[in-house]
């Protein structure tokens, strides 16, 4: 397994937004600004990491008809350790990202990377496949957040590149900006992915 | 009057799946046919509401005297995995034909974020428990709104030359996009 290779699945072939449509909910509402996007993809990577580890290190021990529910517990413990840390240390974004932080708890990524991923395979694999998918998500989202920032307020990552006065595409912050521009970047993903033959 | 705009308020001005993005995920997966979007109307209908009331009760009389509400994510998400279980198991016993009708559909409700969107909605915004029954209503009503006339416009969709790479997603996104505008139009109604 090379890393590299490890890369190109996480951030394109099997990006988790643009490619599986998996973690929608976070992906289109908290990406107005590309700092939100990068935050909440950061701490879903985190609880992705740590659910990963910890179903990898107990599979054993869970019986197959209660797997779901052990998933599901590990990952809400993950998610409220995030939620107090933010909270303590980065009040301001955790207040930006409101109810979804909570919310990573039923963001399908995470589920279905445990059942599909964590639950079969050893520990440093687990990781390595938390980090990439991690990253990947945190890419879309950050990709998304800036290309609505750009148009939205005609700024990146707050620095204002524009006139003060000018008037830029206030649609791209408001929500159906949201869905247009996800349209749009996975069309282009398509358009890629179509050419190189690797559909 | 409180209630309607409650109501109002939930329905249109702050949709649930248009304004607020939650449900995203049923949004884009079952509206593909007028007829399953319908389902999973009813289904998350019935489950939204049962399990706002037993979340609802659940922090107003466990979490807040107990002083561990840190402790509601993980509460809460246990509470509805196991509400829908239930929810399967009596409409299985009881009702066969209402389970042969919304059955698919529950297993994926849990996973559906509208559903604890609402119930931790509810808790941040102070409803007492009539108001959190009113709100959870018409959440509901407000993700069968979008889910079906977004389904209506997909089954449509089908028969036209769509380019290549806006297949699928892209094009329903397009299209979501649109109708969230749409509902813009209703936003300072309230």
């Amino acid at each position: 397994m090379s890393i590299g290779k490890e890369f190109y699945r996480g951030f394109i072939k099997e990006n988790p937004v643009f490619v599986l449509l998996l973690g929608m909910c976070p992906t289109l509402g908290v990406t107005g600004t590309a700092v939100n996007g990068l935050g909440m993809g950061l701490a879903t990577t985190a609880v992705l990491i740590g659910s990963n580890i910890v179903i990898s290190l107990i599979k054993n021990l869970i019986p197959e008809k209660v797997r779901i529910p052990v998933f599901i517990v590990v990952i809400a413990s993950f998610v409220t350790i995030i939620e107090l840390t933010m909270a303590a240390y980065l009040p301001d974004l955790n207040e930006q990202l409101g109810l979804f932080i909570p919310l990573i708890v039923v963001n399908c990524i995470i589920l279905g990377r445990a059942e599909a991923f964590a639950s079969k395979k050893g520990v440093g694999e687990s990781i390595v496949d938390g980090i990439v998918m991690g990253l990947g998500f945190s890419f879309a989202l950050t990709l998304l957040g800036s290309v609505r920032e750009i148009l939205g307020f005609g700024s990146i990552f707050g620095v204002k590149f524009v006139a003060e006065e000018a008037s830029t595409m206030l649609l791209f912050i408001l929500p159906p900006g949201a869905f247009i521009s996800l349209g749009i970047l996975t069309a282009a993903i398509n358009k890629l992915t179509m050419k190189k033959g690797k559909v | 009057m409180e209630y309607i705009i409650i109501i109002i308020g939930a329905i249109f001005v702050n949709n649930i799946v248009l304004v607020q993005f939650l449900g995203i995920c049923p949004f884009l997966g079952v509206s593909t046919r007028i007829s399953t979007a319908a389902g999973m109307s009813a289904a998350v209908m019935f489950v939204m509401t049962l399990a706002t009331i037993v979340t609802f009760l659940l922090q107003s009389f466990v979490l807040v005297p107990l002083h561990i509400e840190f402790m509601k994510t993980v509460a809460f998400i246990l509470v509805i995995a196991s509400l829908v279980q239930m929810v399967e198991l009596i409409m299985k016993k009881v009702s066969p034909p209402l389970y042969q009708a919304l059955g698919v559909f529950l297993p994926l409700i849990t996973t559906n974020c509208a559903i604890m969107g609402v119930a931790l909605l509810v808790i941040k915004k102070d409803f007492n428990l009539a108001e959190s029954v009113v709100f959870a209503i018409a959440s509901a009503i407000g993700f069968a709104l979008a889910l079906i006339v977004f389904a209506g416009i997909r089954e449509k969709l089908e028969l036209l030359d769509v380019p290549e790479a806006m297949k699928g997603a892209p094009i329903a996104l397009l299209t979501a996009g649109l109708l969230s505008l749409a509902f813009m139009g209703f936003s300072g109604m309230v």
